[in-house]
């Protein structure tokens, strides 16, 4: 048994608060110079300029990246041989992100309760996803996720007898019904299989991919390229305003389900996607 | 090339804004978002701060930092709104800035009141707060980050989104960069 105490948790929580809503990740820059690149429209190009010059202000200057500092979402993989004192995970998580909130200067989004609507005044409850895994360590990734991206996620059950092509078909028309309002361009996580509230997990987990990662699964893969593929089709482009870029990437997650069920979820995000891992 | 406006709005400054138009808006704007639009049209009869020939900016900043103005200060989606246009239109308000589009109701609208709904850059809080001089709460401060704040903003960067003529740069945009077959 490894002790690890809740204290510690709550730093590492506070920090990457800060550091995912000041700080955009290497591969997402990447994705948007990428995007730059691509791009046949001058105005989305000048659009996505505007954002790469947002980063480094954000950073440099200490501004949030956006407004909207989200909901904080929080993954943890928790090593079945961890031991942890001198307080609760649960609380220790969402003090955290209190005073991760509280003193980055970030905007607190959360209210109460969904008719009375108070403001919680620290963006607390956090959600917490937890993973029991092997080892000593815990692995805590942190998604700072907006309201606009997250409001038109889309979810549906198909007939397990359904085509890879029904299931792309999905994913764009979710895109398409999205339009300018995700904040294109967008990443887009996709869970396919388990069951109803395992496949909207699985597609916020498959946003967590490293956006220059490949998928392991050849065949995953090559869906993921295809349905990159109609999206930019769309002419939707940066912030909706018409352009070849309307994704920069799309990350697809499988998990293996019941013979009568094949569950799709489109989770989206915007371009500002702000995502860090620590261990301890 | 920029078009510089100043506010309040006049008709003269409306006429001349065609959809697409980068602009820059300079004076004193107005935040509202969710929360102080549905108080505000409760609040009609006798409103918090004059609306008449105002710009409302659909944003929620985040806490400013000690000694400085405001925090990160970008639009959030309009669309939310679109339900609260026709009280505020009516109330005097002549622009709007957001992100994304309106609903075919709200873009005829703005057509029939001879308004104008300009975008900013969703996501852009960092870069947008840098045109913000100054910014007070000035309604229901309860609110929290839904406040309704007055915003000194010079050189404020937009895009003509929707015009007093009705046309839509969404749906314009979109169609010239549309391939296959959705």
């Amino acid at each position: 048994m490894r002790e690890i105490e809740a204290q510690k948790i709550t730093k590492t929580v506070r920090d990457l608060c800060i550091k995912a809503n000041y700080e955009l990740s290497d591969d997402v820059l990447y994705l948007l110079n990428e995007a730059l690149k691509k791009e046949r429209s001058a105005n989305a190009r000048e659009i996505i300029r505007e954002l790469i010059s947002n980063a480094d202000i954000a950073k440099k200057v200490r501004y949030p990246i956006c407004q909207d500092t989200g909901l904080a979402l929080v993954f943890i993989e928790l090593g079945q041989d961890v031991r942890i004192t001198g307080g609760d995970l649960t609380e220790a998580v969402n003090e955290g992100v209190s005073r991760g909130y509280k003193e980055g200067y970030l905007r607190k989004s959360v209210v109460n309760d969904p008719f009375f609507r108070k403001n919680t005044n620290d963006n607390t409850p956090a959600l917490i996803h937890l993973d029991i895994v092997p080892g000593d360590k815990i692995k805590i990734t942190f998604m700072a996720k907006g309201g606009g991206c997250e409001n038109v996620g889309a979810y549906k059950m198909f007939k397990p007898g359904a085509s890879r092509e029904e299931i792309e078909e999905f994913v764009v028309d979710t895109v398409k019904a999205a339009g300018a309002n995700p904040c294109p361009p967008i990443m887009v996580g996709v869970g396919i299989g388990g069951n109803q509230e395992n496949s909207a997990l699985l597609a916020k987990k498959a946003l967590l991919r490293e956006a220059v990662k490949l998928n392991s699964n050849k065949d995953t893969r090559k869906m993921e390229k295809e349905i990159l593929a109609k999206i930019n089709d769309l002419g939707i482009g940066p912030e909706g305003l018409g352009g070849t870029m309307t994704a920069m990437s799309v990350h697809i997650k499988t998990a293996p389900c019941h013979i009568a069920s094949l569950p799709v979820t489109v989770a989206i995000d915007c371009h500002a996607h702000r995502v860090k891992e620590a261990v301890i | 090339m920029e078009k510089k406006i100043t506010t309040p709005l006049t008709d003269k400054i409306i006429r001349s804004l065609k959809v697409g138009d980068k602009v820059l808006i300079s004076g004193v704007i107005y935040t509202a978002r969710d929360a102080a639009h549905k108080r505000l049209v409760l609040d009609m009869k006798k409103p918090p701060l004059t609306l008449k020939d105002q710009i409302i900016y659909y944003c929620g900043p985040t806490p400013a930092m000690p000694g400085r103005v405001t925090g990160s200060a970008g639009p959030t989606t309009s669309g939310r709104m679109d339900g609260f246009t026709e009280s505020m239109l009516k109330a005097g308000v002549k622009g709007m800035i957001g992100k994304g589009p309106r609903s075919r109701e709200t873009r005829n609208l703005i057509k029939k009141h001879k308004a104008v709904y300009f975008v900013a850059t969703g996501g852009a809080g960092a870069l947008l707060a840098r045109h913000i001089k100054s910014s007070k709460v000035v309604a229901y401060p309860d609110l929290g980050p839904e406040a309704i704040h007055e915003f000194n903003v010079v050189d404020f960067p937009v895009i003509v989104a929707n015009d007093a003529k009705g046309r839509d740069i969404f749906e314009e945009g979109v169609k010239k960069y549309k391939r296959g077959k959705k």
